[in-house]
């Protein structure tokens, strides 16, 4: 089981961005507390909370827009705390984009390389390699306030990754985007961000973002880390309840130990597959919706089953979100995929089921 | 739902007729007969211009109208040197001005702006105020100060900078003084509009972007804040090259600003076509800085409704 | 912009305010001082209003200055807001440029220009020069600041509030009386004020357009100058000084309380 706080896995080698103990307060409000982290060099690394859990202004003390009242910031092993924005090999991408609607794209493009020592020859070239990548050919003379949404946001990126940061930041950069574009734009940031090799910090509020593009997921809440780890580690076997309910749909029973690999619940004995936990211990079973089997009848030899009505059905086009009313009045969250032509529903709302899953789909929860 | 429209359309046009109407009367309408007199001559008699437009006299009193009108007041305009050094004088305050009040007005702009949220309103409230409290006792004001028994002396030879007491009054620098004085809230305040609109994250992407403070300034700040500029410069410059106030209370009488040549042609010389020639011509050699503003402000209109 | 002042900020503002105001702060003390001359300080004393109270000719002056001002100004702001509903609302009808043209033209125009224009007008038309003719001068040269205050803020308005209450049947007339206009109160009542205090404060058109009878205070206090400072001018200048930034700050706390009134009505909504 992953535990929170500590960092890890960044495989052996030193992380490239360390965080230790860092502690950021506005006025009497911490924003920030205590809080350790490693990156590693050439992840792509998100940071996942709800509104106000600190994950911004983590982003912004690493860019320098910020100082930590408390901790120390390291960038390839030096402090980088009392280096100015301006100084650091740390570029960022806005989420209102922040382009300059006095210059032309170019002149956006080109405007971090001005403030370096660099010959025209190679600004040049590396305007036309930006402008290839970022797909903006052609788009260098016009003014910011003739693109569209998508179009700004490749400027905003070609423009951070042109002075090749060691690291990039992204605020929310998809938020304005429609879906279809986000989806897009999600593979190209991945696609970019392999190419290039930079490391890449991303903070997001969107679940399916982080999981889509993240190797690795910070979860914060208030200010700390719930649990760090790769998209399906957090998925799978989040490290409490509260990451479990936050991250995707999940069924969450109370229960107690009785024997190795049994609890008693308010839904009559079941089997787990954990069996480290000590007799008469309380612990929590969650459950993803989609590890739970639908039938109409008992099924045979499952020592998980239980008795239900639907309740709702949520039709998703390509799966269909049950909540099962059960015999303790509890609700219990299914996921089927519609296979069926047509969209014909095997199940109706009142229809009498049977919900059952394998007892390693549960996950076990102390805390 | 037919007299809704009707009404709802009638409404509408009284609503821009009103004003309309009373500009086209009290505003346009008053350069025509400006015009006119500045092609008139001047005679003994009430009024005192000739010839004076008699509709009932027909075709042929038009007639008679016409071939009277004379250009010998734009003939004496262009001759005397008089003129000619007014119209310089004035353009040369009024640039100097204007580039003096650019200096000391952008850096309060610039602090107002930067200034916590909470305080701005009141700050523009504090730069706005004495411009409430009557421009002519401000100038007195300075009278009061600039004046050889003033405190200005007074405090100078007390600190014994200077021996004698000085003629502050009656001068150049005392013009400047006065039209920077006046004319301070004319620069400050478009040039606080528009800097308060820039947005906080250019600054910080520019910073990104390995700008040090100072750059982050020239780069962006400045050039975003050129529409303040331009208004805050053609607000100042239009107005102080017609100025009669501020250089009859403070100037000497060594040279003229165009507006106290008007003044004294009209009242002490009763002349009224040399007089509207002064102004027909002064409004020449503005109109393009005019026409500049006028397009300034419907631009920054259009942008309003986009 | 908000990153917070540096020093200079700080003192460029400081020093702004300071040359603002130091005349200003001069003109009133040396209202309360007994001895003539202003580099010599001779104690607190009330002298010189007590001498103004017997100036029969600046009072009257000052009577007719504010009789003009009211007139003026209320003309002016009911003008100043047809004129800045019609440029940002009744988009765009023929002759919009000249009528643009004409509305923001004596913002920038010389004085003497338009006094000297009007009162040809007024000439050409054979009309007496007095009291009315100055109070239609001051009514013209005021009416396009009003409108620049209250176009600035139709602008900002949030336009959102007027569809509502016309999806909720409201007629556009009766939205505008009873949506838009309380809501821009404050800027209509700010256009008034400058109006006011332009007009209180003229001196170049009124004395173009003004007749026998009809001295205004600046032409009064304009030919005393001339002759000399004069201590109870002083004192008349400090009253209007009071009158004036004691209406302002009045008028700001109200407009203050009533908007944070509103913003809180605003915001509680949207929770």
């Amino acid at each position: 089981m992953a535990t929170g706080g500590a960092d890890q896995g960044t495989g052996g080698s030193a992380p490239l961005i360390r965080f230790e103990a860092v502690s950021k307060r506005f006025g009497a409000v911490a924003a920030v507390e205590t809080l350790t982290l490693d990156i590693a060099q050439g992840e792509f690394f998100a940071l996942l909370g709800p509104s106000g859990c600190g994950k911004t202004t983590l982003l912004r003390m690493l860019a320098g827009f910020e100082t930590p009242s408390e901790g120390r910031i390291f960038l390839g092993g030096e402090d980088i705390v009392p280096v100015p924005p301006h100084r650091r090999p740390v570029n960022m991408m806005f989420q209102s984009y922040a382009l300059f609607p006095h210059l032309t794209v170019e002149g956006n493009i080109v405007f971090g390389l001005r403030q370096e020592n660099i010959g025209r020859e190679e600004i040049a070239a590396r305007v036309a390699e930006m402008l290839d990548l970022t797909r903006l050919q052609g788009f260098g003379g016009r003014k910011i306030h003739q693109l569209s949404g998508g179009q700004r946001q490749r400027v905003a990126l070609a423009r951070s990754l042109i002075k090749r940061p060691r690291v990039l930041l992204l605020d929310e950069p998809l938020a304005a985007l429609d879906k279809k574009l986000r989806a897009e734009t999600q593979f190209e940031l991945m696609e970019l961000q392999r190419k290039l090799g930079t490391t890449f910090v991303i903070v997001t509020h969107d679940q399916e973002e982080a999981m889509i593009v993240a190797d690795r997921i910070a979860v914060m809440n208030q200010g700390r880390l719930m649990q760090v780890a790769t998209p399906t580690e957090i998925y799978e076997q989040p490290n409490s309840r509260w990451v479990a309910d936050f991250i995707g749909e999940v069924t969450i029973i109370e229960g107690r130990t009785t024997a190795p690999g049994a609890v008693d619940s308010a839904l009559g004995p079941l089997a787990v597959a954990d069996s480290a936990i000590g007799p008469g211990k309380r612990l929590w079973l969650a459950l993803r919706p989609e590890k739970i089997s639908m039938s109409g009848h008992r099924p045979a030899g499952e020592k998980n089953a239980v008795a239900g009505t639907i309740f709702e059905i949520g039709y998703r086009g390509e799966t269909s979100a049950y909540k099962v009313r059960l015999a303790d009045g509890s609700l219990m969250k299914v996921s089927v995929v519609n296979v069926n032509a047509r969209g014909r529903a095997p199940y109706a709302e009142g229809d009498a089921v049977w919900l059952s899953w394998p007892p390693d789909a549960g996950i076990v929860l102390t805390g | 739902m037919r007299d809704e429209r009707n009404s709802g359309g009638w409404g509408r046009r009284v609503i821009v007729l009103v004003p309309y109407l009373w500009l086209a009367i009290f505003f346009l309408a008053p350069f025509v007969i400006v015009l006119k007199i500045s092609l008139s001559q001047s005679v003994l008699a009430q009024p005192p211009y000739t010839p004076v437009l008699d509709l009932t006299a027909g075709w042929q009193g038009l007639k008679t109208f016409a071939a009277q009108l004379s250009l010998d007041s734009f003939g004496l305009l262009a001759s005397d040197s008089l003129y000619l050094l007014s119209y310089f004088k004035s353009l040369q305050v009024a640039a100097v001005s204007t580039v003096l009040l650019f200096a000391l007005g952008y850096p309060i702009a610039y602090g107002m702006a930067r200034a916590p949220k909470a305080w701005q309103p009141m700050l523009v409230l504090a730069v706005v105020l004495p411009f409430w409290t009557s421009f002519l006792i401000r100038i007195y004001a300075w009278i009061n100060i600039l004046q050889r028994d003033g405190l200005l002396n007074d405090v100078l030879m007390r600190l014994h900078i200077i021996d004698t007491p000085a003629a502050w009054l009656s001068s150049d620098t005392a013009i400047y003084i006065g039209m920077v004085y006046s004319y301070l809230p004319f620069m400050v305040l478009p040039l606080y509009a528009s800097l308060e609109k820039i947005d906080e994250s250019l600054l910080e992407a520019a910073s990104d972007l390995g700008c040090p403070a100072w750059k982050a300034f020239w780069l962006v700040t400045f050039p975003l804040s050129l529409p303040g500029v331009a208004a805050g410069a053609l607000l100042s410059f239009i107005p102080i090259v017609g100025e009669f106030v501020i250089p009859d209370l403070l100037g000497g009488s060594e040279s003229q600003m165009i507006g106290q040549t008007l003044w004294i042609e009209f009242f002490s010389n009763r002349d009224w076509p040399v007089a509207s020639a002064i102004a027909i011509a002064l409004l020449g050699l503005l109109l393009v800085p005019i026409l500049f503003y006028e397009r300034l402000q419907l631009r920054s209109l259009e942008g309003g409704r986009a | 912009m908000k990153r917070g002042p540096s020093p200079f900020n700080i003192v460029s503002v400081a020093l702004g305010l300071a040359f603002l105001y130091l005349p200003i702060v001069i003109l009133v003390l040396y209202s309360f001082n007994a001895s003539r001359l202003v580099t010599v300080w001779g104690g607190w004393s009330l002298v010189w209003y007590r001498e103004l109270l017997n100036d029969a000719a600046i009072l009257s002056a000052a009577w007719i200055s504010f009789r003009v001002a009211f007139l003026s100004a209320t003309a002016a702001t009911v003008l100043g807001t047809l004129a800045a509903v019609s440029l940002t609302r009744m988009g765009r009808f023929r002759g919009r440029l000249l009528f643009s043209g004409m509305v923001y033209a004596p913002l920038v125009m010389p004085e003497v220009i338009t006094g000297l224009s009007l009162l040809l007008l007024f000439v050409a038309l054979n009309t007496d020069r007095g009291f009315w003719t100055v109070v239609i001068a001051h009514t013209t040269l005021t009416t396009c600041f009003v409108t620049v205050i209250v176009q600035a803020r139709l602008i900002g308005f949030d336009r959102s509030l007027e569809e509502a209450a016309m999806d909720l049947g409201c007629p556009p007339f009766r939205t505008f009386m009873t949506i838009t206009l309380p809501l821009i109160a404050p800027a209509i009542a700010a256009g008034w004020m400058l109006a006011f205090s332009l007009s209180l404060d003229d001196l170049v058109i009124a004395s173009f357009t003004t007749g026998p009878g009809a001295t205004t205070l600046p032409i009064r206090i304009y030919s005393e100058v001339r002759l000399g400072v004069k201590p109870e001018i002083n004192a008349i200048c400090t009253i209007i000084i009071a009158i004036v930034a004691l209406g302002t700050v009045i008028s700001s706390l109200m407009t203050k309380r009533g908007a944070s009134q509103r913003e809180q009505a605003a915001l509680g909504a949207q929770v």
